[in-house]
């Protein structure tokens, strides 16, 4: 394993009141990893946070950071030395997006004009435009405000990131871009994150490692999100976890299937093209890809085409990309544009086995539509061919010989 | 107190002069300031108008008022429809402006959903509008309310009867006693009224908890905010708008 | 309306703007005492409101203490004072302060008090000591409430201050009452007029301070009522 940034050993923290909000907390936290602690609320999940930089203080056991018990750290240093992002984005009103972003290292005491320069190049990191720099926070939206969140907690450049919920006050569009973003932003950056959140789909696309807390502060599962959704230690996590967590765990394997040509009509031409692997795209109907020979796109009669289903023909644009599908009967001929039906969601080569599963589906034809990065047709995958996938990894996993 | 049960028929009499100069108003100005206030919110004109006419009226002192005004209404200068005048002038400044604001508060779905169910305008007004309205029109009457008690008394410098006619006598005369007496009969119909008027808001606003409602009604929309920081900035911005007018206090 | 002319007249005889009992000096002294008491109010208020409104303590007692030293007439603390203390100063300047203070601490521990607890939390993790928390945060953030507060007692406290000339003191109030021993209703009404103009200017000047110190992220708030 690699080194651990935090380590939290018999943690408690119980209120005057007599509730417990953290129960017996022993965990291990290892540096540069995205850790998400998720879980209902009331189940001390943000108090366990807040106690890594002393907003609270344990009532029993110690937090330790890089090896430095934290209740020997004066509070204000400590929690200087990490970034702090919250749901709402707390950012100060009365000051520019420049100088929120610089609030840290101007406690720290770097001087007023560098800390503003480094706020502007944190801005462009976290996917804003330098113009925003001299706006107030009330002027930006909620997404916006949440990425100057992010560009402030990063300031000081602190190794280890805390996040308490903060994606889950701007809308779901902007959320997922939200963590698109911290996903690339950790790949660049590999600081200690860990990140709260009562979304349990957020904490399997985010995490490398998840913790479900249980009501009464009890740590119910700590684990990889893959093993989280195959294997939930209890009936809790399960439940918490949800409806789908088989389907949901097929979003961590990559689909290895074999991509196909399929028969395809373009919108508007009326051409029909062959499109798929090994096939090239020619520009049809003027010869200029005659020297293609047998692999150039078109087919004539194009029910000859292999590998295709004969029911269904793809309707593409001129660049491509598909559009639906049209039913063909049983004479071979297409029907009427009018008839087009809504294609299927769309997956990339190398994308999980979900997404391909998920495109096959809700296909009308049954057969998964793969697209190229420019978003053209690269080829088709028979819904039994992911199944088949599927099966093969499952077959791969469970059956794996234990001596090779 | 030997002053006191010697002359408790003058304080009395004087209680009821300085009663209906400070409670007259009030009355008055809540009158003039409700139609008024509904008109202005939304209005193009008249609520910038109203508004800054409200903000420099009540930066006029009151003496200047009590000397000014029988000027202008042809009464004695002792008279005490000078001070009722001004008192109610002093009323609409406080009470135009917030009720303007909790009017233009009001959440625009509860309105539409009043007219949806078929309340006709006036009905809605006093089904619906007036009644969200209220807690912050209490604030506003028990800030001018208590206000008004302590202005009445100036008159008295300029030979107006009132509570504060013991004050100027107790000097001129050396009268501890008096002054005393007036300075606790003041405060004793400042503190009564303000417990009765919130009394009053407390059996109109049974629809709300206690507390909760000024805020919500004292909030002023904002436009042009969006997002996260709305839900803090407008908080701040209500409950300012609220201490604004509680910080309006007494003035002579 | 031949009153308005001649109150006129003294307010635009050269020799009302001149000596010892001229418009400039009672300007001069109503400026004065206002400027003395509202300095001792600020002193007191301010940082009790701080004190109470970054603590969130005693809240409870402050607003109760505020209402009740509302409640009090300014004219009759003078009264008082003056009988018990004798002449001079110290009486009318005690009386209003004990004016000045309520809406300062009102306002100053209001607008503390509103700032979002979100975001004094945010502050604090960042790493803001509880003094930056205030001087960094709060402060800026209730600005405009607090000057609030401060606008409306400096109205009122130079508009009170005509009373003083009750007393035998000075300030633009002395020909209200010299006015009205002599029956000088144009006197009595050039004063009158002379200390709503000092209030207009006044109001007016702190409304620019207001503004120009209020941070533009901090919109609309804060204005008087």
């Amino acid at each position: 394993m690699t080194d651990m940034a935090i380590l939290y050993r018999g943690v408690s923290k119980v209120y005057p009141d007599g509730t417990t909000a953290v129960d017996h907390l022993d965990l291990d936290i290892p540096a540069g990893s995205l850790t998400v602690f998720v879980g209902p609320s009331g189940c001390g999940k943000t108090t366990s946070l807040r106690m890594l930089n002393r907003m609270v203080e344990p009532t029993s056991g110690t937090v330790e950071i890089n090896g430095q018990d934290v209740s020997s750290i004066p509070a204000a240093k400590l929690r200087r030395s990490m970034g702090y992002v919250m749901q709402q984005s707390g950012l100060l009103p009365h000051r520019t997006v420049e100088d929120n972003i610089a609030t840290v290292p101007r406690l720290n005491g770097v001087s007023k004009r560098t800390a503003r320069a480094d706020a502007r190049q944190l801005l462009a990191s976290v996917g804003l435009d330098e113009s925003l720099a001299t706006r107030y926070p009330a002027q930006l939206s909620g997404g916006q405000q949440q990425r100057v969140g992010v560009a402030r907690a990063l300031a000081a450049d602190p190794p280890i990131l805390l996040m308490d919920e903060p994606f889950s006050a701007v809308d779901p569009v902007v959320r997922q871009d939200l963590q698109r973003e911290l996903l690339d932003l950790q790949k660049r950056l590999h600081r200690t994150i860990v990140f709260v959140t009562h979304d349990i789909d957020e904490a399997v696309l985010l995490g490398n490692r998840v913790a479900v807390f249980a009501r009464g502060g009890r740590l119910a599962q700590y684990t990889t999100p893959e093993e989280l959704l195959r294997a939930p230690a209890d009936d809790f996590v399960a439940d918490f976890i949800g409806r789908d967590r088989g389907f949901r765990s097929l979003g961590f394997d990559s689909a290895t299937v074999a991509l196909q040509p399929v028969a395809a009509i373009v919108s508007g031409t009326g051409e029909r093209i062959l499109l798929g692997p090994g096939m090239r795209d020619g520009a049809t109907g003027d010869g200029g890809t005659d020297d293609g020979g047998a692999a150039a796109g078109r087919v004539a009669p194009w029910q000859s085409a292999a590998a295709t289903d004969p029911d269904w023909l793809l309707v593409v644009d001129e660049r491509r990309h598909p559009l639906g599908w049209l039913p063909v009967s049983a004479t071979g001929e297409p029907a009427p544009s009018d008839q087009l039906r809504v294609g299927g969601t769309l997956w990339h080569d190398g994308d999980s086995l979900r997404t391909a599963l998920d495109a096959a589906l809700s296909s009308p034809s049954g057969q998964a539509v793969a697209v190229n990065g420019d978003g053209s047709v690269a080829g088709v995958v028979p819904g039994g061919d992911v199944m088949r996938a599927i099966e093969e990894q499952r077959s791969a996993r469970y059956d794996r010989p234990e001596h090779p | 107190m030997n002053w006191l049960t010697n002359n408790w028929h003058t304080v009395l009499d004087l209680a009821g002069a300085h009663l209906v100069q400070s409670v007259l108003p009030v009355v008055l100005g809540l009158l003039v300031s409700v139609p008024l206030a509904r008109l202005a919110a939304g209005s193009r004109w008249l609520r910038p108008l109203l508004v800054t006419g409200s903000s420099l009226l009540y930066t006029i002192p009151s003496l200047t008022l009590f000397v000014v005004l029988p000027l202008v209404l042809g009464t004695r200068m002792t008279s005490v429809v000078n001070v009722i005048v001004a008192l109610t002038l002093y009323v609409v400044a406080i009470l135009v402006r917030s009720c303007v604001d909790a009017f233009e508060s009001l959440d625009r779905d509860v309105l539409q959903a009043a007219t949806a169910m078929g309340y006709r305008p006036a009905r809605r007004f006093f089904g619906v509008e007036l009644p969200l309205a209220v807690p912050v029109m209490v604030a506003g009457l028990r800030v001018a309310t208590v206000s008004n008690i302590s202005m009445v008394s100036v008159g008295a410098v300029i030979g107006i009867q009132s509570l504060g006619t013991l004050f100027t006598d107790g000097l001129r005369r050396s009268i501890v006693a008096e002054i005393l007496v007036g300075i606790v009969a003041t405060v004793l119909i400042a503190v009564v009224l303000d417990q009765l008027l919130r009394l009053l808001g407390q059996v109109l606003t049974r629809w709300q908890r206690p507390g909760t409602g000024a805020r919500e009604a004292g909030g002023r929309r904002r436009r042009d905010t969006r997002g996260p920081g709305r839900t803090a900035g407008g908080a701040r911005d209500a409950t300012g708008a609220l201490a604004a007018v509680e910080s309006g206090g007494a003035r002579a | 309306m031949s009153l308005v002319a001649d109150a006129a007249q003294f307010l635009t005889d050269p020799a009302s703007w001149s000596g010892p009992s001229g418009i400039p000096q009672r300007l001069l002294e109503h400026v004065g005492y206002s400027a003395l008491t509202m300095v001792i109010a600020l002193a007191v208020a301010v940082p009790l409101g701080l004190w109470v409104g970054h603590t969130r303590r005693g809240g409870g007692v402050v607003v109760g203490l505020a209402g009740a030293l509302r409640a009090l007439p300014t004219l009759g603390l003078l009264t008082l004072f003056t009988l018990l203390m004798g002449l001079g100063l110290l009486p009318p300047i005690l009386a209003l302060v004990l004016l000045a203070v309520p809406p300062i601490l009102s306002g100053t521990y209001s607008g503390i008090a509103a700032v979002s607890p979100a975001l004094v939390d945010a502050a604090r993790s960042m790493g803001m000591t509880e003094r930056q928390v205030l001087t960094r945060v709060e402060i800026p953030v209730a600005l405009p409430v607090i000057l609030g507060g401060i606008r409306n007692a400096a109205l009122q406290v130079l508009a009170t201050v005509t009373i003083v000339a009750y007393i035998n003191l000075g300030g633009l109030g002395r020909y209200l009452i010299d006015g009205l021993a002599v029956r000088d209703y144009a006197r009595m009404l050039g004063s009158v007029v002379l200390v709503a103009v000092l209030a207009l200017a006044a109001d007016a000047v702190l409304a620019l301070v207001q503004r120009l110190v209020t941070s533009p992220g901090l919109a609309t708030a804060g204005d008087r009522p």
